[in-house]
């Protein structure tokens, strides 16, 4: 699978990237700035997210909104933060290329002047929002905020969730934006891409045209940050939450994005979860029934990773008993390996996963995602046939040897989620832990 | 060049666009198969469209069409189920069960070179699925301990009491997964005897799409179904057409009162219209203008303007038979009846003392044309169009008669069609949430006395 592409920088250090696709007569914008809630300082969690709901209230030359005259010219569009990147993306027919290029440049480099304290509270209230949507009134939504806290010390940046801690979120001010937007939004730390029905030279000119103009502004502080310390002995920890049956959430350190072992582990989280014919949904859920769902994966992220197994029990069965079940299926293979099939198997679905990922010119995930993606963590756009590469070239004695080097039993977080007023279904000595 | 910032850049001239081309074959069966090539990426998709969905469970037995469709892939022909999903690992295979009121689909899709293994594993799940009982009982297990397990989600609680209000002794009025009592009196003879007489070849249109050509695709879907019998239907399934329209709940007003939400799920409508309706494509303007995208009135008003909710929608939910229009959001929990109030008042507003505006229509009619080709991007988006076509019974040159249809609707069309089809006298409000945190002030609605949900 070749994807060709064009890369240019522009004087103020904006990154082009153009893909010609010709199969339909859309094309695909995509934006990425290199901040996300990793840059963010304890105290103020959540920023980065905030900020990226106020880039589609207006900018200083149209300042009603981002959404209409996009919608209105055809596009689909949206945005997204997680702890590393912040990205946007309007997926607009031909015709109004122009237009999407004219909206982003524009919010690029003249945001401020349309900000008001109106929008800021107002947007405020709209996270608020979200985050009780999302996190607060959804079964087990603080597992993930309990994981990364104890996975990470409190000044790591991988500490707090994205969507950030409430009060915090009410702590933003409207100066802090100012700062955020001057420091991070500027040209040299961010990556176009276009993808789609477009002719290069005229798009580049398009785009130099819109983006060129805009001040390149200083390279934006690094993340300072100190590599999490080994977790020596196991955690175990506990939370109540509003849930019928007992969760249990195992959580390991691994490697970063694209770093070593990274996709050896992405394939043990393949062999262990993906499917019915997984190791631990044919174990828990196929064969002893003592769980409803299980799931198993790598996530990794700029600066490390972590790997995550999470089982429901059944209800009458027991998180002791999951427990041991799970660290018997992962004892299969760090023993023995996957087996020939298994290789086959999750070799064939990387391969599949890749290619549904590249279906679409743009929107979440899609060609113009995925060069940006590559442009802003590997410093190469082209990076797709290394990126496939990494998983044809794994080995089942690969696998087993990371399995056995990062899943270590001692070096694990083991939170029992359980409902509310039963202590007791937690692992024996979880320590109870809150999330406001 | 210096771009002219005082104004936005006027739109071009609109791209030519030229719908794929779907061809079609029926089998001596009877089954129908729609072929798209499409060659962006080595991919291969297919579509089994079944008419059938969990309308045509039987009354006693809510959720037979859904377990039945789960049934599938739990084992067919020679593989038990473990060694069928192993089959389908070793095609980067991507299988997807779904289930509506009227219609059950399955996808497929897998790398292209694995074609013809992957449409000889579909086959053999629809035509000859194992139905052995302790696959049953493991998956009938799974399905009770789902059930369990919504009763926390406020959304699938909100979305069962209002189905089940709206629709009161009708084949739209249950979840798909059905009750817990269906569930466990249900035997494995009866999810046998539904996939007998329901899954036929008449009755299965297959759409195969990606990058193949027309010839191949119609072949390997031949050879993976031809020797279907046509098999003898001895139970006819529900015709959501001739489904009647429900009386109104006689309630206006109810909630299911969960103590500490932290928000208040609110879904408010009544049943409407049917996918047949004359009014479908001023039905798609009206929903624009009041709810269906960021910039409607709807969301402005609760998100934008007021901060309640992190997004507010309405739809019109177009089935076979009348389906329901709903306003839903999630609102934070003091601010419960302030929206409730703002989403009655935008409701009323729109069918005259505030009609959709000349700027509101043409937001509407361009964000629907406009933006029309991008659901033709990927295989399996195709595939999914061309199922409309089949499951709705529509002509041919649908898809290339559907923007000038939208753009002939005018103002008056979506007023009157405001004020036929959404009618406040009807409209149910639903309230999953704190009650104590609304207390008294849910007086203000006006809407009478609240009638309380027990939690199911």
């Amino acid at each position: 699978m070749n994807i060709t592409y064009t890369q240019h920088r522009l004087a103020n250090g904006l990154d082009v990237l153009i893909h010609e696709d010709h199969g339909c007569p859309i094309v695909a914008v995509n934006v990425w700035y290199h901040v996300g809630s990793k840059n963010e300082v304890p105290g103020r969690t959540g920023f980065a997210h905030l900020f990226e709901h106020l880039m589609f209230e207006g900018s200083q030359h149209y300042d009603r909104g981002f959404f209409q005259p996009l919608q209105e010219a055809g596009a689909s569009l949206n945005g997204s933060t997680n702890a590393d990147r912040t990205n946007y993306w309007e997926v607009v027919p031909t015709n109004a290329l122009e237009l999407a290029l004219w909206m982003e440049s524009d919010r690029m480099g003249y945001l401020l002047p349309a900000l008001t304290d109106a929008k800021f509270e107002n947007q405020r209230e709209v996270v608020l929002n979200e985050r009780r949507q999302n996190y607060e009134n959804r079964p087990y939504g603080f597992a993930g905020m309990a994981l990364a806290a104890a996975l990470y010390a409190p000044d790591h940046p991988y500490h707090w969730a994205t969507i950030g801690g409430a009060d915090d979120i009410r702590a933003a001010r409207l100066d802090d934006v100012k700062a955020f937007f001057q420091t991070y939004y500027r040209p040299r730390n961010a990556s176009l891409a276009l993808a789609g029905d477009v002719d290069t030279d005229t798009v580049l000119a398009l785009a130099t045209d819109y983006f060129g103009p805009i001040e390149g502004g200083d390279e934006p502080p690094a993340v300072v940050f100190t590599p999490p310390a080994a977790i020596g002995a196991e955690m175990r920890l506990s939370l109540e939450d509003r849930v019928e049956l007992p969760r249990l959430y195992l959580a390991w350190h691994s490697p970063a994005l694209f770093a070593s072992d990274d996709a050896e582990l992405d394939l043990v989280g393949e062999v262990l979860g993906s499917g019915k014919t997984s190791r631990l949904y044919r174990t828990l859920v196929y064969e002893q029934r003592m769980a409803t769902e299980i799931a198993a994966s790598q996530n990794s992220r700029e600066i490390g990773g972590y790997f995550q197994i999470v089982a429901t029990a059944a209800p009458g069965r027991t998180l002791a008993e999951l427990e041991r079940a799970i660290v018997q299926v992962l004892g299969t293979l760090t023993d023995s390996g996957p087996t020939a099939p298994e290789m086959e198997r999750c070799q064939a679905q990387a391969e599949a996963n890749f290619m549904y990922r590249l279906q679409t010119v743009g929107g979440f995930g899609g060609k113009g995602d995925q060069l940006n993606a590559y442009n802003i963590y590997v410093g190469n756009p082209g990076f797709f046939e290394t990126d496939l590469a990494r998983y044809r070239k794994v080995t089942p004695e690969g696998m087993q040897r990371a399995s056995r080097e990062w899943l270590r039993r001692d070096a694990r977080v083991a939170l029992s989620v359980v409902p509310r007023g039963q202590a007791a279904a937690a692992l024996e000595g979880s320590q109870p832990v809150s999330v406001a | 060049m210096a771009i002219d910032r005082s104004r936005l850049p006027a739109l071009g001239p609109e791209p030519r666009f030229t719908f794929p081309d779907i061809r079609r074959r029926q089998l001596a069966n009877g089954l129908r198969i729609l072929t798209v090539e499409h060659h962006a990426v080595p991919l291969v998709s297919f579509l089994a469209l079944l008419p059938i969905g969990a309308a045509s469970d039987p009354v006693a037995r809510p959720g037979l069409a859904a377990i039945t469709s789960d049934m599938l892939d739990e084992g067919s022909g020679e593989l038990d189920a473990i060694e069928l999903h192993d089959s389908l690992g070793r095609i980067g295979g991507h299988l997807d069960s779904e289930i509506g009121s009227d219609a059950t689909i399955l996808t497929l899709s897998s790398l292209a070179r694995f074609a013809d293994r992957g449409i000889t594993l579909l086959a053999d799940m629809i035509v000859r699925p194992r139905l052995h009982q302790s696959d049953f009982e493991r998956v009938r297990e799974l399905r009770l301990n789902r059930l369990v397990q919504l009763r926390d989600l406020a959304p699938a609680l909100a979305d069962r009491a209002f189905t089940e209000r709206l629709y009161p002794d009708h084949p739209y009025g249950h979840q798909p997964i059905g009750t817990e009592p269906s569930l466990r009196a249900m035997e494995l003879e009866e999810v046998g005897a539904f996939h007998r007489s329901m899954f036929t070849p008449s009755r299965l249109t297959l759409v195969a799409s990606g990058d193949a050509s027309h010839a191949e695709l119609a072949a390997l879907v031949e050879r993976a179904f031809g020797d279907w019998s046509p098999g003898s239907a001895t139970q006819v399934p529900v015709d959501p057409s001739t489904l009647p329209t429900p009386a109104p709940p006689r309630e206006r007003l109810a909630v299911l009162h969960r103590a500490g939400a932290a928000q208040s799920e609110l879904r408010i409508g009544h049943v409407s219209v049917s996918r047949a309706t004359p009014d479908y494509h001023a039905l798609l303007v009206l929903n624009m203008v009041l709810g269906g995208q960021f910039v409607s009135r709807i969301n402005m008003n609760l998100r934008e303007d007021k901060g309640y909710t992190y997004g507010a929608r309405t739809s019109f939910e177009f089935r076979r038979g009348p389906g329901p229009f709903v306003l839903n959001a999630s609102v934070q929990s003091d601010a419960t009846v302030d929206a409730v109030l703002e989403s009655l008042s935008e409701l009323r507003a729109i069918r005259g003392d505030r009609p959709v505006t000349r700027g509101e229509l043409e937001m509407g009619r361009a964000a629907l044309t406009r933006g029309y080709p991008r659901n033709f991007e990927t295989a399996e988006q195709i595939s999914r169009a061309a199922a409309q076509l089949a499951l709705y019974g529509l002509p041919d040159d649908y898809f290339s008669t559907f923007v000038p249809k939208v753009l002939a609707v005018d103002e008056a069309a979506v007023t009157r069609v405001a004020a036929q089809h959404i009618d406040p006298g009807r409209l149910l409000t639903l309230i999953v949430g704190d009650r104590d945190k609304m207390g008294s002030r849910l007086e203000q609605l006006d809407l009478g006395v609240a009638s309380q949900i027990a939690p199911a």
